[in-house]
């Protein structure tokens, strides 16, 4: 469903994405995991045309997409949940959730963006709740469920998550990570997952990338890489090595 | 069709290719940061492995020969610390050089992952009965055999080679429905078969699964005739996995190379450049998902050409022809490698001298054998009768001791053989 094949970015003079080819097919989670500047993020922002790709080509159900504006891409059906939950602060969840369903609002009218806050608020029973509370007053995992949902709202085909995890306890990264479980199996929708809580990624995910300093090293099964010892070593908080161990 | 891994076995052409940039890439990376021996030869090339972007930057690399692998004796061609490695094997080919082989514990689970697609490849299921008589050693053959069929849930004799009778009553009395092993091994149990009077008919083997030794079609008809099965071919060295590094099908139309694995290509053995598509070549190898011991460009020595067309069985993957000859004057025989240089090593130590050899293999009808001759020369030359038989008896237990089978010993005079040809097989395989 989507591919990159041999994507350079930079910033400025700083060579961040070398060469990365990655895929990821229908239906599948697949989850990029590496340290912190390991290029993870800036993988996903080229993918979602915030960041520009100097060489290479990225295609979505085989058509390119390099470098394409990334309000064309919500059309064709990638949404991304950015890093740090990026929702409207001083707007309570319910205008935050109408400003998300822009374009169902712009394709199925009133009624339509309607019914569509509803099905999320099925998702997440919690936002319901919540609804005519400002989204600044929420606590970090209600606030990850209304980026979560915001970008959900218009029925992708693929979602791009940037550290859904970070700053959360443990079992509300659970509960985020079985509801992308879920619309996997319910709906079909295939994700792109990037996360630095590796242990919690591989376990939802079907395969992974490992990235450092810009370059892909390992592509297996997450089940396979869970058993890596260097991955384990590098992300999962084992010590370190030597060749005579 | 019975397809293991249906979703990598036949993925499309476009997909492999995505799939083995990536996989490739990773692997040079790592490589690159792990294996002092790759860093080295890609600095003088002046290569990074972030600058590769296709296949043709591939070919820039240096091919990796078996002597590197003995020059980096014991650990250096590890990509892990040894105590991620689960399992070492050591292919004896050298007697001085040896070379080991790790394998972590997701090495091993694809490996069985690839044999199992072998196995099933040719009809093997979980309610099958499968016997191994492949010689259980340093080689790897008969593991990888055995953790594919463990994988798809056969149940599994591991018998190793020899004991021929006991073998035979094995296969009919534990109702065996495969028989994995060397091809005149199947031949050598027919003859038992007979002289025991059991009919081949008799017997629930319907398949068999043969490597460890060149054999060509005429031995196929042969044993698929006597033993009432069909009989296929599988290929591996012990460098790269072993078993599952290429296979036939039940179409037995050429051997699958499972290309999420590997990076096949055939090369020119003398200016190493690649060779059109078709006209055959030296086979070199590229392991793409192998942790412990990663290969990039391995020469195997092995002559073959690649096949056109898809294979009617579906599967997606390359093939490759039946691999006969090699490039070198290593031959094959009995599951493992037999390097001319080696025998001359031991034949130097043991005589004191540096005398000319050939090594002459021979297949009688359901063995091979091999001879060594040795140029009688005034070193050689002894006047009591009592030292000249101490010295063959010497040198016989000496070779058969490191090959681990019995070899024969022969004193010849001068010019009863070309010393420039160091080996003769007149196996007669094609």
């Amino acid at each position: 469903m989507l591919k990159l094949v041999n994507v350079n970015s930079r910033y400025g003079l700083i060579h961040v994405l070398k060469n990365v080819s990655m895929h990821v097919s229908a239906g599948e989670i697949v989850t990029l995991i590496g340290a912190n500047g390991a290029g993870k993020s800036t993988a996903l922002r080229a993918i979602s045309g915030l960041q520009p790709v100097h060489e290479g080509k990225i295609f979505f159900s085989d058509k390119e997409i390099t470098n394409a504006p990334a309000e064309k891409l919500v059309r064709q059906g990638i949404a991304q949940v950015p890093e740090g939950r990026q929702i409207f602060w001083p707007m309570t969840v319910m205008d935050n959730l109408e400003v998300g369903g822009v374009v169902t609002y712009s394709l199925h009218g009133k009624k339509g963006l309607y019914d569509a806050i509803e099905g999320m608020f099925q998702l997440f029973p919690i936002l319901k709740e919540r609804q005519n509370q400002y989204a600044g007053t929420l606590s970090g995992g209600e606030q990850q469920m209304l980026a979560i949902a915001m970008a959900l709202i218009n029925r992708p085909r693929f979602l791009l998550l940037d550290e859904p995890s970070m700053g959360l306890a443990p079992l509300i990264v659970k509960e985020i990570f079985s509801v992308i479980a879920r619309l996997r199996e319910e709906e079909g929708l295939t994700v792109l997952l990037v996360e630095q809580n590796a242990n919690a990624a591989l376990k939802v995910a079907d395969r992974g990338y490992v990235m450092e300093t810009g370059k892909i090293v390992f592509e297996d099964t997450a089940s396979n890489l869970m058993r890596n010892q260097e991955v384990r070593r590098a992300y999962l908080g084992k010590d370190k090595r030597e060749i005579w161990e | 069709m019975e397809c293991w891994d249906f979703k990598q076995e036949c993925m499309n052409r476009e997909s492999i290719e995505q799939l083995q940039l990536e996989r490739l890439q990773a692997t040079l990376h790592r490589v690159y940061k792990n294996v002092s021996h790759y860093r080295q030869t890609f600095r003088e090339i002046d290569f990074m492995p972030e600058d590769l972007s296709s296949l043709d930057d591939f070919r820039r690399l240096p091919h990796t020969s078996r002597q590197v692998l003995m020059e980096n004796y014991p650990y250096g061609m590890f990509a892990v610390p040894l105590r991620e490695v689960v399992r070492l094997h050591t292919p004896a080919l050298n007697i001085d050089e040896p070379v080991v082989i790790g394998f972590t514990a997701n090495d091993l689970d694809n490996w069985a992952e690839l044999t199992a697609r072998n196995l099933s490849a040719v009809g093997v299921g979980k309610d099958d009965v499968v016997q191994i008589s492949l010689t259980f050693g340093s080689v790897t053959g008969p593991f990888g055999v055995q953790l594919g069929a463990e994988r798809i849930g056969a149940s599994v004799i591991p018998m190793s080679s020899g004991r021929h009778s006991s073998q035979v009553q094995i296969l009919r009395d534990f109702r065996t429905t495969t028989l994995v092993s060397a091809p005149t091994f199947a031949l050598r149990l027919y003859r038992t078969m007979m002289e025991q009077e059991i009919d081949p008919k008799t017997l629930q083997l319907r398949i068999g699964i043969f490597g460890a030794e060149p054999w060509s079609e005429s031995i196929r008809d042969d044993i698929e005739e006597k033993l009432h099965i069909t009989a296929t071919d599988m290929y591996g060295l012990t460098e790269v996995f072993g078993p599952g590094v290429a296979w036939e099908c039940s179409e037995k139309q050429g051997l699958h190379i499972p290309e999420d694995h590997f990076l096949a290509e055939i090369i020119d053995p003398d200016t190493g450049e690649p060779v059109p598509d078709g006209q055959e070549g030296e086979l070199v190898l590229t392991t793409l998902t192998k942790e412990a011991f990663p290969l990039i460009r391995y020469r195997t020595g092995d002559l073959t050409r690649m096949l056109p067309g898809d294979c009617p069985c579906g599967r997606s993957h390359l093939r490759i022809d039946r691999i006969l000859r090699r490039c070198d004057n290593v031959f094959v025989m009995g599951g493992s490698r037999i390097i001319p240089e080696q025998i001359g090593k031991i034949l130097n130590r043991i005589s004191g001298a540096a005398p000319n050899f050939q090594l002459l293999v021979e297949r009688e009808e359901d063995r091979d054998r091999l001879d060594v001759l040795v140029e009688i020369s005034n070193d050689l030359f002894f006047d009591q009768m009592k030292k000249q038989r101490r010295f063959v008896e010497d040198l016989h237990s000496a070779l058969s001791e490191f090959l681990g089978w019995e070899v024969g010993v022969r004193l010849v005079e001068a010019g009863a053989f070309d010393p420039a040809q160091p080996v003769v097989d007149k196996r007669n395989i094609r």
